[in-house]
């Protein structure tokens, strides 16, 4: 099958890109990497009347360390993000999360931003983006906004962008020295879109146990969600078994092709398990 | 709205010059209007990796990336590095270990292998090799003939490189 016949317009500027879309309507996409647009538009599944292509905007595109953030632009390649040697050092739970978003071929197209603002229920970086505390910059005709992440994903395929509306870049604080990662997904086949994932970063250890803990799950709901429980429980210095059976107290898990509710619930339990015992290996090791 | 746009691209080292339709993926741009038919198209939605081709250098696939979107750019297909010997020892490794019965995903393979022969560094172990073509679909050889082929020819070059050096 093939895609509907569309209108096409390459801006050079965000600012003409938020023009273009405001004047389309609701019959205007914006392309970025497009591999996942043009993937639907093969299949129908979505018929658009223009394509607004904004992947040649090159102020959107490239990583820059700011402070103590690192600013990510919304157009920068999944395969130049996975390059990076300061995403390497200061942000490794993204470098070690990028292994796993599709193939090679894909991800020499894929955009970062690309795949925030698609919000696929079982992608990586909006998994990452929530563990991190990532900052969306958004732009509109209007003007531009930050939104967290914690207020960017609403649901499956959706979030807080209003029509039109173009991500610019995401804005990630770098973590303190002492801070860990911990990520783990099951997939059918290296490189597809998780049955089940998460990603987490915890604080570093004061007293004994970590200074904060933000534990995000991807794969088991409609989009991608912090579990507070576990984080409680983290933080209260609890075993990793007794953390791992909290992991989806507050989620609401959807069973689908891949595994039923249940299952879920205990790949969830198991990798938290896992990687909280690992940690506390390392820790143990290193101390 | 179905108007054709003019774009400008070189392929296989030929500057080409065309007015296409926005919808026309690159792929079939390639195999259509410029009769290079040995890039495939299977899945068109990226999951097959039969219509992988490089862009600027970098392995993509035909089926998500329209012809428009490749104005300007540098595009070689399998009949390119055929010609220009770039992937001979590869071909022919692939050749001599039975990497290919019926062919359909031979291209898009060959297209991915030398991405990853080109990246450097020590010679990639079978796994890295399997990863790397994990986006790219045999249904007839079973993968181990093709990780056999593309193992072979990494450890030639690297062999080659330290005679050299
Ligand atoms: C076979 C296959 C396997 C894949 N596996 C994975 C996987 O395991 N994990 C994973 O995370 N992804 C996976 N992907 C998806 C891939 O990572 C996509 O590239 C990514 O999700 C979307 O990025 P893109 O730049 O291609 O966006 P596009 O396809 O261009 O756009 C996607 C959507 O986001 C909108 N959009 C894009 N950029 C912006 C922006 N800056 N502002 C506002 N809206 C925007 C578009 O309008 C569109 O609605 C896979 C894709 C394929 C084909
Ligand atoms: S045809 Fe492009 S990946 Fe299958
Ligand atoms: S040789 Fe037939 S699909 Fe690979």
């Amino acid at each position: 099958m093939k895609t509907n016949a569309f209108a096409y317009q390459r801006p050079d500027t965000a600012e003409e890109a938020v023009r273009l879309a405001a004047e389309g309507g609701d019959g205007a996409r914006f392309i970025a990497g497009g591999q996942s647009l043009l993937a639907a538009l093969n299949f129908r599944l979505d018929e658009p009347e223009a394509l607004i292509d904004i992947s040649r905007i090159a102020t959107l595109r490239g990583i820059e360390r700011r402070e103590n953030r690192l600013l990510i632009g919304a157009l920068t390649r999944h395969a130049e993000v996975a390059a990076s040697p300061e995403v390497a050092r200061d942000l490794p739970l993204i470098a070690r999360a990028m292994r796993e978003v599709a193939h090679p071929a894909i991800r020499n197209r894929g955009t970062f931003g690309g795949s925030l603002a698609l919000a696929d229920p079982a992608a990586e970086m909006p998994a990452c983006a929530l563990a991190l505390d990532a900052v969306m910059h958004v732009l509109s005709p209007e003007g531009r906004r930050q939104v967290p992440a914690a207020e960017f994903f609403c649901g499956m395929y959706e979030t807080a962008l209003e029509p039109g509306e173009l991500l610019t870049g995401v804005e990630i604080p770098l973590p303190e020295p002492g801070a860990r990662h911990g990520f783990s997904e099951l997939a059918r086949r290296h490189g597809d879109y998780a049955m089940a994932g998460l990603a987490m970063m915890l604080g570093p250890r004061s007293g004994g146990v970590p200074s904060w803990a933000r534990v995000a799950f991807f794969g088991l709901s409609d989009c991608p969600a912090r579990s507070a429980a576990a984080e409680a429980a983290i933080l209260s210095g609890a075993r990793p078994e007794d953390c791992a059976a909290k992991a989806c107290e507050e989620i609401e898990v959807f069973g689908d092709l891949n595994a039923d509710e249940a299952t879920k619930r205990h790949y969830a339990e198991v990798m938290l398990r896992r990687e909280l015992t690992r940690l506390a290996n390392d820790e143990e090791r290193t101390a | 709205m179905s108007a054709t746009l003019p774009i400008t691209l070189t392929v296989n080292g030929e500057s080409v010059s065309a007015d296409v339709a926005p919808r026309v993926p690159l792929v079939d741009f390639l195999r259509e209007t410029l009769g290079l038919t040995g890039t495939h198209l299977g899945c068109a939605h990226g999951v097959c990796g039969a219509c992988t081709v490089r862009v600027d250098g970098a392995a993509v696939r035909g089926c998500l990336m329209l012809a428009v979107q490749a104005d300007g750019a540098t595009v070689e297909t399998v009949e390119g590095v055929s010609d220009s010997g770039e992937i001979a020892d590869l071909q022919d490794a692939f050749h001599r270990h039975n990497a290919l019965q019926c062919g359909f995903c031979t291209a898009g393979m060959l297209m991915t292998a030398a991405e990853l022969l080109d990246a450097g560094g020590p010679p990639p172990e079978r796994a890295e090799i399997r990863e790397h073509i994990s986006g790219n679909y045999c249904r007839c050889t079973g993968y181990q003939s093709i990780v056999d082929a593309v193992e072979e020819v990494a450890q030639a070059r690297a062999a080659d490189k330290g005679g050299q050096a």
